[in-house]
């Protein structure tokens, strides 16, 4: 059994090796197939940051009362926070930090500032600003929460209606470009598989007059198929290998002007940080692909 | 040892081209099955390899219905068949050396008897010293020196030589035919099909003569006549 082990991985690096033009075709066609499964997941990381990004900036702010105590305020919030478990974020703003946010965003504006004077004291209201991690129907949801008797006593209004159009265009744009990306990504992979198939299968085609005659001698159909699947396992470890260190280092020098358009997300960190899933996608695509392309396709020659 | 039990092949749509043939090979035989080219003579060979099935009647293999039979078991009775092809079928990404020891690693054999083996063989056939060649770097004889060294190597208790002197010339096709009769006499089988008649005629050993796919004669020392 060990004999056998050894000599068929003996037989698939020595083809590998003679079928050196065959083996560098079938190592070509990997790299760019696996490189554009990468690319489509980096293109994910990309599509999740921006909605990310634009899923942030949504959020409903809820403006109590002007006698509303602040110990009264961040007991709604607790109470809140009790009962969404969906909530990202929830800021308490006072009336002094409304108006200090207020100044500083305009205080190159002459004309706001003299309009504020005029006004006398402090406008702004107390309020909660809260943020969510999930779509549409939890916004309203919080809302709902909100206007409810306990609540509504100290709450002078809630701007979800007013925001309640833009949250649902933000989130039925955010969706179906995820929904996109999907059916994309599902698309190229097909593409992807049939042409590292289609690959293989020329590799091994070129030798079916060779397989036929090892079936002749009597070979186990596993002293055949075992050179065959090993050297799909190469390939795919070879295309791995090479991909990984043209994704890093893309990812390396492509960073700085990525984050020239896109501030804050750094597509190098990303592949730090996701080392490990680029790990098993380029080595499970090569190598899953290339190995079963070659079961499939010996397997169609030994039908004798 | 073999046996043809009634049997027909016929290739779609309807080329018979083995018809209703019975004959049995015993253990130790030297056969010479002789016909033109197309009388059926590789399809024969097929048969008995389990490479196709009959369309009707039965091939038996030590009284083992080939038909039957279960793909492990067929690949144990082709390691036991050495078998010598005209277009040689040798492997090409493989070297002179590997062409021969790949046999005997099919049956697992050790490396130190294949070291042992391998350059005996290649020595008796004339090619010890092409060992590292390719087979495309060999002429046509010497490829069907390497197709005989192959079929040996492993002491096969048969050995299908069919059309093993094609593209040999004179002195070597009796070469050939010489380590045939020698391996026959140390008790292997040998089934020779051929359409030369001086190598039948100067054999003197049975000869089963196939025309159109039919056995219009088998005789125990018979001649090429057709």
């Amino acid at each position: 059994m060990f004999s056998n082990s050894s000599r068929i991985i003996k037989f698939a690096f020595q083809d590998f090796s003679r079928n050196k033009g065959i083996s560098i075709a079938a190592i070509f066609v990997l790299t760019v197939t696996i490189l554009l499964v990468t690319g489509l997941f980096f293109l994910q990381g990309i599509t999740n940051y921006l909605t990310s990004q634009i899923q942030d900036k949504i959020d409903i702010t809820a403006y109590f009362k002007d006698g509303a105590q602040e110990q009264d305020i961040l007991n709604v919030r607790d109470e809140i926070l009790k009962m969404s478990p969906n909530i990202k974020n929830i800021e308490y703003i006072s009336k002094d930090q409304a108006l200090e946010i207020f100044n500083t965003k305009h205080q190159s504006d002459a004309v706001i500032s003299r309009a504020l004077q005029e006004v006398g004291g402090n406008p702004f209201l107390p309020s909660l600003n809260i943020t969510t991690n999930g779509d549409t129907s939890q916004y309203a949801s919080i809302a709902n929460i909100l206007q409810t008797a306990d609540f509504s006593k100290l709450i002078d209004k809630v701007d979800y209606s007013q925001k309640k159009d833009t949250i649902e265009k933000v989130y039925s744009i955010t969706s179906n470009i995820s929904l996109f990306g999907i059916i994309i990504g599902i698309i190229l992979i097909i593409v992807a598989i049939l042409v590292v198939f289609n690959t293989i299968k020329l590799a091994i085609e070129n030798s079916a007059e060779e397989i036929s005659t090892m079936q002749v001698v009597g070979a186990s159909d596993w002293f055949i198929r075992g050179p065959f699947i090993i050297q799909g396992i190469i390939y795919g470890v070879v295309a791995f290998i090479i991909c990984f260190i043209i994704s890093g280092l893309c990812a390396l020098l492509l960073s700085p002007k990525i984050e020239l358009i896109m501030p804050g997300f750094n597509i190098f960190s990303y592949f730090l940080n996701n080392w490990w899933i680029f790990i098993l996608i380029q080595l499970g695509f090569g190598v899953g692909v290339g190995a079963l392309s070659a079961f499939i396709v010996v397997k169609k020659h030994l039908k004798v | 040892m073999i046996k043809f039990n009634k049997v027909t092949k016929i290739y779609y749509p309807n080329m018979a081209v083995l018809q209703d043939i019975s004959f049995e090979i015993k253990k130790g035989e030297f056969v010479s099955i002789v016909g033109k080219s197309g009388a059926g003579k590789t399809t024969l060979t097929r048969l008995i390899l389990g490479l196709d099935k009959p369309s009707f009647g039965d091939v038996y293999f030590k009284d083992k219905n080939i038909q039957e039979i279960s793909s492990s078991e067929m690949q144990e009775i082709r390691r036991s068949i050495g078998c010598i092809y005209q277009d040689y079928k040798l492997l090409p990404a493989k070297t002179v050396y590997e062409n021969v020891s790949y046999i005997m690693e099919v049956e697992g054999k050790s490396y130190d008897e294949i070291k042992r083996e391998v350059p005996k063989i290649l020595d008796l056939v004339g090619l010890k010293d092409k060992m590292d060649n390719f087979p495309g770097e060999l002429s046509g004889g010497e490829r069907q020196r390497l197709a005989v060294a192959r079929a040996l190597v492993n002491h096969p208790k048969i050995v299908i030589a069919d059309e093993p002197t094609g593209n040999l010339d004179p002195y070597n096709t009796y070469e050939v035919i010489y380590l045939l009769e020698k391996i026959n006499k140390t008790g292997t089988t040998v089934i020779l099909l051929t359409h030369n008649r001086d190598i039948v005629n100067k054999l003197a050993k049975r000869v089963v003569t196939l025309v159109a796919g039919k056995i219009i004669r088998d005789e125990e020392k018979g001649n090429f006549i057709i």
